[in-house]
């Protein structure tokens, strides 16, 4: 559960601030996408839902790709194709079959909050690690020489699987601690 | 689950019907009022890119633009001429290969009116992150600074030529310098007739 959507995530997480940046698209879209589907629940008949919340979701990543181009494009640049698969990220349909079109407005909007908030922390901090070790930065603020030897590897897409690895054994190390 | 609609043929086909009415109405509306942004973020990379690589000049080389058809590259070269006071200071070329590591590597490159290149500025790339993207370093570009193409050869040490390449990505660096190399041969094709332009 705690790993949903993280897969077409993995390619844009080469820095902190492409991580972040992916991270609060989504959060954007999670939230409008269960505002809405909370609201429009009881006028779609069951057999239709899923599209119905497709044209959603798919709305609403439309508009936020059209809004970074016109407003950050070097961010939109850096995510590219990413963005619009935001349609697919199996996280923002998933709350939304599971939560919104079950709860009313006001928990629906915590929940996509919570999920929203705990998807941009888990890219920017997959997103660090990476840039940290792949490129010796953080935030494009570098703290080696610019021709220094990093860890390639970790800006590349296998880097991602590694420090995801990495970074779930350490979660679930902490998580049975506390529990 | 509360109220929800019977499944019936109309039920689902007017729900539809207004989900995706609603959605293309907000598109749409969105759509106007990003346009005009959008379009200025474009020009206002193009100048600031045409900034860093030309020396300085008081006419608007965005209006004086010249497209000249090329035999190498699809779509036809861009070529930017910069004046100052009316006379011909250099010119900005967009240079392009598709010879990239990843394809597309799209660069301007400045020349002086003498055809030394002043530096280059790297627009499109899709190269392997810490490697082929050093390309946009100072540490690379440096070496092109201030050289004239007709006695600097652009092809890699490797091959015979001048350029450093980057470790690790020799394909991406010879790309860049078989870019750099059309730009330039386009900008003396045409240094002439963008010389008259303004005469």
């Amino acid at each position: 559960m705690m790993l949903l959507g993280m897969c077409p995530t993995l390619g844009v997480t080469s820095s902190a601030f492409n991580g972040l940046g992916m991270g609060v698209a989504t959060l954007f879209v999670l939230l409008m996408s269960n505002i809405v589907v909370s609201l429009v629940k009881s006028q779609i008949p069951g057999k239709v839902r899923i599209p119905a919340f497709i044209i959603i979701i798919a709305s609403f990543v439309t508009i936020v790709e059209m809004v970074l181009e016109a407003f950050i494009p070097f961010l939109y640049e850096q995510l590219g194709i990413f963005i619009p698969l935001i349609v697919v990220n199996c996280l923002i349909l998933g709350r939304a079959e599971a939560f919104a079109s079950k709860n009313n407005i006001l928990s629906s909007i915590l929940d996509a909050l919570g999920m929203g908030l705990g998807f941009v922390i888990a890219l920017t901090l997959l997103g660090a690690v990476r840039e940290i070790l792949g490129s010796g930065s953080i935030f494009e603020f570098r703290f080696v020489s610019e021709n220094a030897n990093t860890f390639i590897l970790f800006i590349l897409p296998p880097g991602a699987f590694i420090a995801l690895a990495y970074l779930s054994v350490l979660f679930n190390k902490i998580s049975t601690k506390t529990t | 689950m509360m109220g929800k609609k019977k499944d019936t043929f109309l039920n689902m086909t007017l729900s539809l019907i207004g989900i995706t009415l609603v959605a293309g109405l907000s598109l749409g509306y969105v759509n106007d009022l990003t346009v005009g942004p959008k379009a200025k973020a474009k020009l206002e990379k193009k100048l600031n890119a045409l900034k860093l690589v030309l020396p300085e000049f008081d006419n608007s080389p965005v209006e004086d633009i010249q497209m000249v058809k090329s035999s190498v590259v699809k779509d036809s070269v861009e070529i930017y001429p910069a004046f100052h006071k009316n006379s011909f200071v250099g010119a900005a070329v967009i240079g392009s290969t598709e010879k990239g590591f990843s394809g597309l590597i799209k660069i301007m490159v400045g020349f002086a009116a003498n055809g030394d290149m002043l530096t280059i500025e790297v627009l499109e790339q899709k190269e392997t992150p810490g490697l082929g993207t050093k390309i946009k370093n100072d540490s690379f570009i440096d070496q092109f600074r201030g050289k004239n193409p007709e006695t600097y050869n652009l092809k890699v040490k490797k091959d015979g030529g001048d350029v450093d390449a980057l470790t690790g990505a020799t394909i991406t660096s010879r790309a860049f310098g078989e870019a750099a190399q059309l730009a330039y041969e386009e900008f003396e094709k045409n240094k002439e007739s963008l010389k008259s332009l303004k005469n």
